[in-house]
């Protein structure tokens, strides 16, 4: 790994009295990497602990340099959790002004990174609607367009593309590839085998346990498989769950 | 914690509540109806309607607040919003006092107009400066707000939160002297009406009512003021960044 974004050494997290990761180790670099696997792996656990929001019992997670979720990296990182986590009384727009002023956008700055939140996510004909008025995945944008308010230097986004009609989905991964062309690094997670050839960079999950990591090409020679679901199965069924 | 983001917080809230006309009208209008509701019930017997009247304005503001900020806030937590935030440069303590200072802005509309019709239309005898009504109307509030505050911590779901009400306000709405003035209480209910925070509140709006002496107000106004730091303070030991 040229230089490391995410830092992960021994991390336990135990949720309602069952381990959900058990001692994981990872290193995460620059580019857009896919967290893949099914649901109740341990993908959100794991991306909440990268955001610093997850109790954990062991381990040491470090972000951009720093202790994650220190107060450091808070302004470095955008977060999308599973649901929109936006207001669904307020407008788009309401929302985003509300995020980016917390995010310590002075008053003239807000509307310029406002304006650019909303492009990037194709809202802007909807940007004076009640979020509750919205689809489920305009409303899922508008998370989106909140995690990309701070220019940030990691994005973390937990199952973005879920539920998306295909043309907005390869829009959102063209996206996420411009975003990490312009410096910042994109962890994204989701259950759908077949994202995993839009990313640059792969970690296979299942149980709590990293199967697999390596550009989609290199998963799929080591697995000696056609497409990531198949080597997804060999990988399971050979037993291997030692990250390469 | 920060000024900035603490006032951007206050502004949200009351930027949604503006949209929710229904909610806006029960803080606002209904204090007012029960109360004109309460004056036609004791018509043939004014001198009832003086005695608690002036109880009614102090537990009409705490009751409301309280139901309130305990499911808005719960809202916060299930919707993602709460994580949202604390990912981002935000402290407790703006998300808190953000929230105290928005529902303190609507309790002081809300203490002025109840005041307003209990003075002007119904007739209610207050000696003391109509003005003071306002701030002990806004100090309950608070405290209503603080408490609603700690109590979602304790509840995870709004269902939860609601029965809150009965458990943590009836009682105190029962022994605050409304029904028998306080020293007339059992021995054991006296004390422990004593030590509950509403008390206080009533106290406050009483001696408004039939003291010209401000003296006496300003006391049970800085004891309520007391209890809601102290609740804010242990609202702020419950809400916590790092969750299951």
């Amino acid at each position: 790994m040229v230089n490391s974004v995410i830092g992960i050494e021994g991390l336990h997290v135990v949720r309602g009295g069952r381990p959900v990761l058990d001692g994981l180790d990872l290193v995460i670099g620059p580019g857009v990497t896919g967290l893949l696997g099914p649901s109740g792996c341990g993908k959100s656990t794991l991306l909440r602990s990268i955001v610093g929001v997850q109790k954990t019992a062991a381990g040491t997670v470090t972000v951009l340099g720093a202790e994650a979720g220190s107060p450091a990296v808070r302004d470095r990182v955008g977060y999308q959790t599973q649901s929109s986590s936006v207001y669904d009384d307020l407008t788009v727009t309401e929302n985003l002004r509300f995020f980016s002023r917390v995010l310590g956008r002075s008053a003239g700055a807000v509307g310029e990174a406002v304006e650019e939140a909303v492009d990037a996510v194709d809202l802007g004909s909807h940007r004076d609607s009640v979020v509750s008025r919205l689809s489920g995945g305009q409303q899922s944008r508008v998370g989106l367009a909140v995690a990309l308010l701070g220019k940030p230097d990691l994005l973390v986004l937990d199952e973005p593309t879920v539920g998306l009609d295909p043309v907005l989905r390869r829009d959102l991964w063209a996206l996420f590839h411009r975003i990490a062309d312009a410096g910042t690094a994109v962890l994204v997670s989701s259950h759908v085998m077949d994202e995993a050839e839009r990313c640059d960079e792969l970690l296979l999950m299942r149980e709590g346990r990293i199967l697999a990591q390596g550009t989609p090409a290199a998963v799929k020679e080591r697995a000696g498989a056609a497409d990531i679901e198949s080597a997804f199965l060999t990988l399971v069924e050979s037993g291997s769950g030692d990250a390469a | 914690m920060s000024p900035r983001v603490t006032l951007a917080i206050a502004t949200r809230v009351l930027t949604q509540l503006r949209r929710d006309h229904r909610t806006l009208a029960m803080l606002l209008v209904l204090p007012c109806l029960l109360q004109a509701l309460l004056w036609w019930v004791f018509q043939d017997t004014p001198l009832v309607f003086d005695r608690i009247g002036p109880a009614l304005l102090a537990i009409f503001p705490f009751f409301v607040m309280f139901l309130v900020t305990s499911v808005t806030t719960l809202r916060e937590r299930s919707s993602g919003t709460l994580e949202r935030l604390f990912t981002m440069p935000m402290g407790r303590l703006d998300f808190l006092l953000g929230y105290a200072l928005a529902f303190g802005a609507v309790a002081a509309v809300q203490a002025a107009l109840a005041a307003g019709v209990a003075i002007g239309l119904l007739d209610l005898d207050v000696r003391g400066a109509a003005g003071l009504l306002v701030v002990v109307g806004v100090a309950d509030a608070v405290l209503g707000t603080a408490l609603g505050l700690f109590v979602s911590a304790f509840a995870r779901t709004e269902f939860q939160a609601v029965q809150f009400l009965p458990a943590i306000v009836v009682p105190q709405i029962l022994l605050c002297g409304l029904l028998v003035p306080r020293d007339r209480l059992p021995r054991t209910l006296e004390v422990v009406a004593d030590l509950l925070p509403l008390s206080y509140a009533v106290d406050a709006m009483e001696q408004l009512a039939t003291s010209t002496r401000p003296g006496d107000v300003w006391r049970d106004v800085a004891i309520v003021a007391g209890f809601a730091v102290a609740a804010l303070a242990l609202g702020a030991a419950t809400l916590r960044r790092r969750t299951d």
